[in-house]
């Protein structure tokens, strides 16, 4: 463990987990908010939402992470010009959210999705029939009590998320398995420690996030 | 009861695939009006209600509410809708709100109403179905027959001008459909218009200007309940009413 008394090294790996945390928050966000715009184009009656959000969940899902981050840089970035700022490392981190919150939508659109099936037609139907429009329908009755159905599974997700966050090191920034890989090259002496540390922490702040996700579903669940 | 229609259906048709839910069905229900559905089961009696809010949408004929017909979808349905409660089998109570918010949801969202005055309005509807010490319970919490007085107070929130109900009894525990049916009366004389889908046949004979006997999707026979009870005028309401009232 001499490795982590020497506050460079400890530096390094601090600023590993920090970007992985904000990576996962920023991400969780995103991917929050386009997938449940997303779950409410597949559910919506109007054919070229359904087909646009099909086609998203489908491209998406079924796209390595790593191949979207690399577009996100070498595609937006590079190629098409687009950057957020010009800090290279806070554009990189902007762009692996790019990445991360798009990849991640598909899988928070299917989860809300069979949340939304849970919902009883009833309950649409009763809002319907005092008069709500389709879109307060879905924002006011169904999604409130599909998400509620989904708190276990967007934890899952959540958790696949701050995982996959390790492949926006893949463009250069310096988040944990980059700063891993940096500690292990610089001591070889000490790889097993290292590398411990580092699974260690995300497996301190996973665990109890999937037992806390899984208590929030018991205490939120609709009572029907 | 006035002279002047509220809800009219002139030869209206539906059909769920190949089935014939609705054969040709003409029906003038008049402001005040309380008219009582009832026939066989799969007779097309519910889907008849649900038509006249188009939560199920016609395939030929015509629906017209309050002189205007039925808009197609989107907005101007969405407040014709607001005009016609209704009150369902299952409840439906929204699940993930309190009683309370049940009542008050639908003025304050559609109606875009101020909370204050629609709170004293729903706490006083639910006063009157007997539920006001529940308001901050859950539907779950509470049993069939209360649920159902609830979504009376719901749909009543509106202050529509006509009530559904789509076999609002048919869901309880026998010793609950009474208190139900208690609201559903004073309603009828207070001269809500109602068109009530339903196998009480007491509530119809007590409560209903007119009754209707659908059989096979289409309106077979209709009259005032006294008449209709005492001589069916068709062979199918005679047949249905010797099933029904013999024990």
């Amino acid at each position: 463990m001499d490795v982590f008394s020497d506050p460079l090294n400890r530096d390094v790996y601090i600023t590993g987990f920090l970007w992985i945390l904000k990576l996962t928050l920023a991400g969780g966000v995103g991917a929050l908010v386009l997938g449940v715009v997303l779950a409410a184009m597949r559910v919506s009656p109007v054919p070229v939402l359904r087909g646009f959000g099909t086609a998203w969940v489908n491209i998406f899902r079924n796209t390595p992470l790593t191949l979207i981050i690399f577009f996100c840089y070498f595609g937006l970035f590079s190629t098409l010009g687009f950057s957020v700022v010009d800090d290279i490392d806070l554009n990189n981190f902007w762009l692996g959210v790019i990445g991360l919150s798009v990849y991640t939508a598909a899988f928070v659109c299917e989860a809300i999705r069979s949340g939304i099936n849970t919902v009883p037609a009833g309950q649409a139907e009763a809002a319907r029939a005092i008069g709500m429009t389709f879109i307060q329908t879905l924002t006011i009755i169904v999604l409130p009590q599909a998400g509620r159905a989904v708190i276990a599974p967007l934890g899952s997700i959540l958790i696949a998320l701050c995982k996959n966050s390790t492949i926006v090191g893949t463009i250069g920034l310096m988040e944990s398995s980059n700063a891993m890989k940096d500690l292990i090259n610089a001591n070889g002496n000490a790889v097993i420690p290292i590398f411990l540390v580092f699974a260690g922490t995300f497996a301190i702040v996973l665990i109890p996030t999937g037992y806390g996700f899984g208590w929030l579903a018991n205490r939120l669940a609709v009572k029907r | 009861m006035s002279d002047e229609a509220l809800i009219v259906l002139d030869q209206v048709n539906k059909y769920f695939g190949p089935l014939h839910v609705l054969d040709d069905v003409s029906l003038t229900v008049a402001k005040g009006e309380v008219v009582v559905v009832i026939g066989p089961s799969g007779s097309g009696k519910s889907t008849l209600c649900r038509a006249i809010n188009r939560l199920e949408p016609i395939n030929s004929g015509t629906i017209t509410f309050d002189g205007k017909p039925l808009p197609a979808e989107g907005r101007p349905l969405a407040r014709l809708r607001s005009e016609v409660g209704m009150v369902f089998q299952s409840f439906n109570l929204f699940a993930h709100k309190t009683i309370l918010q049940n009542v008050m949801l639908g003025p304050i969202k559609v109606r875009k109403e101020k909370p204050a005055a629609v709170r004293d309005r729903a706490m006083s509807l639910l006063d009157r179905v007997g539920i006001g010490n529940q308001a901050d319970k859950y539907p779950a919490q509470l049993s069939g027959g209360q649920q159902q007085r609830v979504a009376i107070a719901r749909a009543l929130a509106m202050q529509p001008k006509a009530l559904l109900f789509d076999e609002p009894t048919s869901a309880l525990d026998p010793e609950m459909v009474g208190e139900v049916l208690d609201v559903m009366t004073s309603l009828a004389k207070e001269g809500m218009t109602m068109v009530v889908v339903t196998h009480e046949m007491g509530f119809a004979r007590h409560a209903a200007n007119r009754v209707v006997f659908m059989a096979d999707g289409q309106l077979v026979e209709q009259a005032p309940p006294a008449e209709f009870f005492a001589n069916p005028k068709t062979d199918r309401a005679r047949d249905f009413l010797s099933k029904i009232l013999t024990h």
